[in-house]
This record gives structure tokens, C-alpha cells and sequence, in this order.
């Protein structure tokens, strides 16, 4: 506790969130301070004592292996982070006016994730290529590792990238430090061992069987507590703006994590049957359960995959650019339209089901409407790059950042027009489906994610550029290439899939037995596995090209680079 | 009251409470005097300008 007490001027000035903006507020006076942030590190201890007493206390009182494990892991993450309280510095933010250390780590994790998230991904689709390859081990079969995968691209590489995004942009844009002392290292440390606990718990068997939502109970506690307090930083972080407006970016952020607060709580409302076990039942039942789990899913596209993706959009392309986004009143009506329509289009996961006609009528009608801010946002996320069009040309960052929005505008064509009842009855439970997801996914989230990591990697680590930007390029043209035989394999397969599926001989008999279907699927399986192998080897170039930047080597290419490329001390000024 | 009668109010109730909101934002968005402010907030918020970033003392 002394080391941590023990705070030097300068550290005070660097560490502190709130504590030190405080301290100059009241004349320098550095008592305060330190005496808040005595009481935050002795809060954060206690809080992260007891997380450790209540791994332990599973540990010891439960009968199952699985669970004995993640209350082990529990006590093990909270150890570590008392660990790294007591040992933390925070010398590399010393004199900057930002809290960048949270971000640097969501950044890393962010790759790592990815790299594992689109691994395992690929180990899939080489499965349903050919089946043999899961070795008839339980924890590799393609019911375990697909939750992995999902999970693992969506909520593991997708989450730390937007909790890297949002922390950046919300402090530059509101021009003030993150709140909290502890608060921002517990939300990226905390969502990270949720990542853990939820991926380990799949693998052992371990899910209580909605498709996105699959942690048990007491996962989905411990990732409420690690989102309440992500929700008060960034609240807290807008509350002390210095900026009077608050900026079009930060909307979207807010809507994301507060929108996915409400769908998680809903959605995972269950009765444990044990406090030391992990099994639970969930309160719904029926249709009602099959309504509120893709409310939850389909608001999980719209909310984490689609409005905090859009956050990013409008900060990056227009910094990475150094304009203006095309249209500001178009972005603030992109935002209330997106926000009111997204919530009523879940439905549509439902056509043909059990649920109410009427119901189903509403997400396709609330679907087809979402196709006007979907493409109100693509547009102007596009046009903002009117009069600087060569940036496409010369600058593979801005080709990332520029070409995921036209998979947005694509994908986000394509969904409603799925959605139509009888389209869906073609394209549902098909290929199709799974094509759609992936180039908004890949498209779009990963593209723009890119992009987002290249523009933030030299900027946070204080390099004058990236290690190689023709690294970038040969990144951009491997993935998109390993996208776009992806897709094309899935239509391809979703429509042959769905057309043999209802077609039928000159007696009313089915044309084709099941097994025949999957047999005509073979080719295009294994183009889209190579599709998924050129995508993971664009990501690893990007690990790459991120770990030597971040090393500080020497720069292949500055001369090629964009100045903006540079963090924002080490800038040139623009010669106009 | 039927259950009839009370879902065909609401739903008209809400159906136009939901084109005022929309016609709010769109007035909000559209007003003639917020499109220079939103402009002025853009360039400072994204430190778009070198004198937005001169005049916050920041280089």
C-alpha cells in the first residue's frame, strides 16, 4: 500500500483520473489529491479482495471440475490485478493530458483475440469441409468451438476494440481525462477475464444455450459489474468535458454501451440452481424465450456490431483524413433514426416460428425501414472523402477505414432485403445467412477495426509512423480478397442449399435428401475456408506490423506516410 | 373497454408520438441558424483546425 500511496507531483499529475484535474482546480494542492487517491487504491484493493475470497470460496465449496477452475481463475485475475496496482507506475503517460495505458492494453488484447477469434473460425469452416478433422475429441467438435469462434471474433477482438476506441475518442473529443483512477483498467482488465471465464467455459461444456448470450450466470454478473463500470467512466469522462458539445462519435458510444446494459440484463434474466454450480434456467419459456433471445441478438448486431463500429467511423475517417464529416446534421439524424429503428427489427430471426404474425410483420416492416439510416450514414461516411478522393489511392489506412463502410452499406442492403418474408423463406436457415453475417462482420467491423488499430497504434505509442505502411497494403488486399471468395461461396452455397431444400418431384415428394444438399456444399466449403486462411494471414501481418511499430523500429516508409500517420506530438505542420 | 379498442389507441398514440420525435430531430438537425454551431463544434471537438487547436493551447 505505500508504494501506491506514495505520490510523487508528477505521477499524481499522470495516474490520477479525476483526482488530479481536481487538484488543479482547487490551486495545486496536492493533499486532496493524495488523499483521494489513497482512498481510491484502497478501495480498488478491497473490491478486488473480494472478488478473489469469492473465486476461492467456489473453489472450495463446489462438486464440479469446470466451476472449481473458473473460481480459481477468478481469485487468479483478481490477484494479478493487485499485483499490478501495487507495482503500476504509470510513467508512460506521465505529462500527457490522457489516461492511454487502458487503451494500449485493449489494443493488444484486441489483436490477440482477433488472431485467436478468426483461428478458430477457420479450424471450423476446414470441419465442415471435411468433418473428420475434429478428431472426434469432444472439445474441438464444431458445437463447442463455434461459440468460441463467435465469441471470440464478436465480443473478444470487437469488444476490446471498441473499449480502445471509445476511450480514446471520448477523451480527445470531450478534450479531458478518463474518469476514475483504477476504474478504466478494471473495465478492460474485468471485460477480459469475462473473455476468459465465457471461452474456457464453452470448451468445457459450459453454456446455457443462446446463441451470443451463451456465459453462464455468474459470467454474466461478473461482465454486469465490469459494464455498469465501463458505462459511469464514460459517463463520468463527458460529465467533465471541456468541449461544450458533445461530439457525434461519443453518441454512438453511449448508445452502445447503455443499449447493450438493457439486452444483457433482459436477455440473461436466470435462476442459478446452485450459488457454487455453474447451471442456470432462464426465466422465459417458449416462444416468449425465442422472442426476448433475438431482441437481445439482433440488437446485439445492431447495438455492439453496427452503432459502436459507427463511433468509430465518424472519428477516425475524418481524423485520419483531416476533414470534416460530410454532413453533421445527416450524422444526428443517422443517430436518432438508427437508435429508434434498430430495437424493432429482432423479429425477423423469427419468420415462420411460432411467434405472432403481426410480430414477424413488424421486424421485417421496422428491418425495411433501417435501410434510410443505414445508408444515410454509408453516404456520409463515404462523401466525406469528397475532393480527397486520392487518399484512396495513396493511404491503405483510409482504403481500410473507406472500403468497411461500403461493406456496411452492402451488408446492411442486404439484411432487410433478407428480412422480407419471402426472401427469408429462400435464404433462412441457409448458408446465405451465414454469408450475410460475415461481410458485415469481416466487411465491415473487422475492416473498419483495422483501420481504427493502424491509425491508433503510432499514435499511442508516440511513433512517427507505422513500422511499414506497404505492410498495410498487402493487409488490405489479403483480407478483402479472403472476404470476397467468402461471401461469394456463401451465396452461392445459401441459394443452392435453399433451392434444393424446397424443391420437389412431379408427385409432391422432396427432390433431394438432406445428405444431398450438404454433399452439393463441398466445393464451396473449402473455398470459403481458404477465404477465412487469407483473412487470418492479413491479420497476422497486421500483428506483425503493429508489434514492430510498437517496438519502435525503424520506419520502412515515412516518406509514403500520411502526416497524420505520426502521433500528435511528432506531427508536421500542413504546408497549406 | 376491449383489449381491442385500447391496442388500436395506443398503437396510434405511439405511431404519431414516434413522427413527432422523428420530425423533432429532423427540425433539430435541419434548423438554418445550428448549421454553422454544428459545424464549430465539429472542428473543435476533432481539433480540425490550427487555430481551434492554438486558441485550446494545444499543439
Amino acid at each position: 500500500m505505500s508504494a501506491l500511496g506514495k505520490v510523487s507531483r508528477f505521477a499524481g499529475a499522470s495516474i490520477g483520473g479525476g483526482p488530479s484535474f481536481i487538484a488543479t482546480a482547487v490551486g495545486g494542492s496536492m493533499t486532496m489529491s493524495e488523499d483521494r487517491n489513497r482512498l481510491s487504491d484502497a478501495l480498488a484493493m478491497f473490491a478486488m479482495a473480494a472478488v478473489a475470497a469469492a473465486g476461492l470460496t467456489i473453489v472450495f465449496e463446489t462438486v464440479e471440475p469446470a466451476m472449481m477452475f473458473h473460481g480459481a481463475l477468478f481469485a487468479l485475475g483478481a490477484v494479478l490485478f493487485i499485483v499490478f496496482m501495487m507495482s503500476y507506475k504509470g510513467t508512460r503517460d506521465a505529462g500527457s493530458d490522457f489516461t492511454d495505458g487502458p487503451i494500449r492494453l485493449a489494443v493488444v488484447a484486441s489483436i490477440f483475440w482477433g488472431i485467436a477469434g478468426f483461428l478458430v473460425g477457420d479450424i471450423l469452416a476446414w470441419q465442415l469441409a471435411m468433418p473428420a478433422l475434429n478428431f472426434d475429441l469432444p472439445w474441438i467438435s464444431f458445437g463447442r468451438l463455434r461459440p468460441l469462434h463467435t465469441s471470440a471474433v464478436i465480443f473478444a477482438f470487437g469488444g476490446n476494440v471498441l473499449l480502445a476506441t471509445s476511450f480514446y475518442v471520448v477523451q480527445r473529443t470531450c478534450h479531458a481525462r478518463l474518469a476514475g483512477r483504477w476504474a478504466p483498467w478494471f473495465v478492460v482488465w474485468g471485460y477480459n477475464l469475462f473473455i476468459c471465464i465465457a471461452g474456457t467455459g464453452y470448451l468445457l461444456g459450459i453454456t446455457q444455450g443462446k446463441e451470443y448470450a451463451e456465459p453462464e450466470w455468474y459470467a454474466d454478473l461478473w461482465l454486469t459489474i465490469v459494464w455498469v463500470t465501463y458505462l459511469l467512466v464514460f459517463l463520468g469522462t463527458l460529465w467533465k468535458r471541456k468541449e461544450p458539445h458533445i461530439y457525434v462519435a461519443n453518441w454512438f458510444y453511449l448508445a452502445f454501451i447503455v443499449t447493450v446494459a438493457m439486452l444483457h440484463l433482459v436477455n440473461n434474466a436466470a435462476v442459478p440452481v446452485s450459488f457454487v454450480g455453474s447451471k442456470s434456467y432462464i426465466v422465459y419459456s417458449g416462444v416468449q424465450d425465442a422472442m426476448t433471445q433475438w431482441w437481445y441478438g439482433h440488437n446485439a448486431v445492431g447495438f455492439f456490431l453496427t452503432a459502436g463500429f459507427l463511433g468509430i467511423m465518424y472519428y477516425f475517417i475524418p481524423k485520419r483524413i483531416e476533414r470534416p464529416v460530410y454532413s453533421y446534421r445527416l450524422s444526428i439524424v443517422h443517430f436518432w433514426t438508427l437508435i429508434f429503428l434498430y430495437i424493432w427489427a429482432g423479429p425477423h430471426h423469427l419468420h415462420y416460428t411460432a411467434l405472432p404474425d403481426w410480430a414477424q410483420t413488424l421486424g421485417m416492416t421496422f428491418s425495411i425501414m433501417l435501410w434510410m439510416p443505414s445508408w444515410g450514414g454509408m453516404i456520409n461516411g463515404l462523401m466525406s472523402l469528397a475532393g480527397a478522393w486520392d487518399k484512396l489511392r495513396t493511404d491503405p489506412v483510409v482504403r481500410l477505414l473507406v472500403v468497411s463502410v461500403a461493406f456496411y452499406g452492402m451488408s446492411t442492403f442486404e439484411g432487410p432485403m433478407m428480412s422480407i418474408k419471402a426472401v427469408n423463406s429462400l435464404s433462412h436457415y441457409t448458408d446465405w445467412g451465414i454469408g450475410h453475417v460475415h461481410s458485415g462482420s469481416l466487411g465491415w467491423v473487422a475492416m473498419v477495426s483495422f483501420g481504427a488499430i493502424y491509425c491508433l497504434v503510432p499514435w499511442l505509442w508516440n511513433r512517427r509512423g507505422l513500422y511499414s505502411l506497404k505492410l498495410v497494403e498487402w493487409h488490405f488486399w489479403t483480407a478483402t480478397i479472403g472476404i470476397l471468395l467468402y461471401i461469394t461461396a456463401m451465396w452461392v452455397s445459401g441459394i443452392t442449399q435453399g433451392l434444393m431444400w424446397r424443391a420437389y418431384d412431379k408427385l409432391g415428394f422432396l427432390q433431394y435428401s438432406f445428405i444431398e444438399t450438404v454433399e452439393a456444399m463441398k466445393p464451396y466449403y473449402v473455398i470459403r475456408a481458404i477465404g477465412g486462411l487469407l483473412f487470418i494471414t492479413g491479420a497476422l501481418i497486421m500483428a506483425y506490423n503493429v508489434w514492430r511499430t510498437i517496438r519502435g523500429d525503424e520506419i520502412r516508409d515515412l516518406a509514403d506516410q500520411p502526416r497524420v500517420a505520426a502521433a500528435p506530438a511528432l506531427r508536421l505542420q500542413p504546408a497549406e | 373497454m376491449t383489449y381491442e379498442k385500447v391496442a388500436a389507441i395506443s398503437q396510434v398514440l405511439s405511431l404519431m408520438m414516434f413522427i413527432a420525435m422523428f420530425a423533432g430531430v429532423v427540425a433539430f438537425a435541419l434548423w438554418p441558424s445550428n448549421g454553422k454551431r454544428f459545424e464549430d463544434a465539429q472542428r473543435s471537438a476533432l481539433d480540425l483546425d490550427l487555430e481551434t487547436r492554438e486558441k485550446a493551447g494545444r499543439s
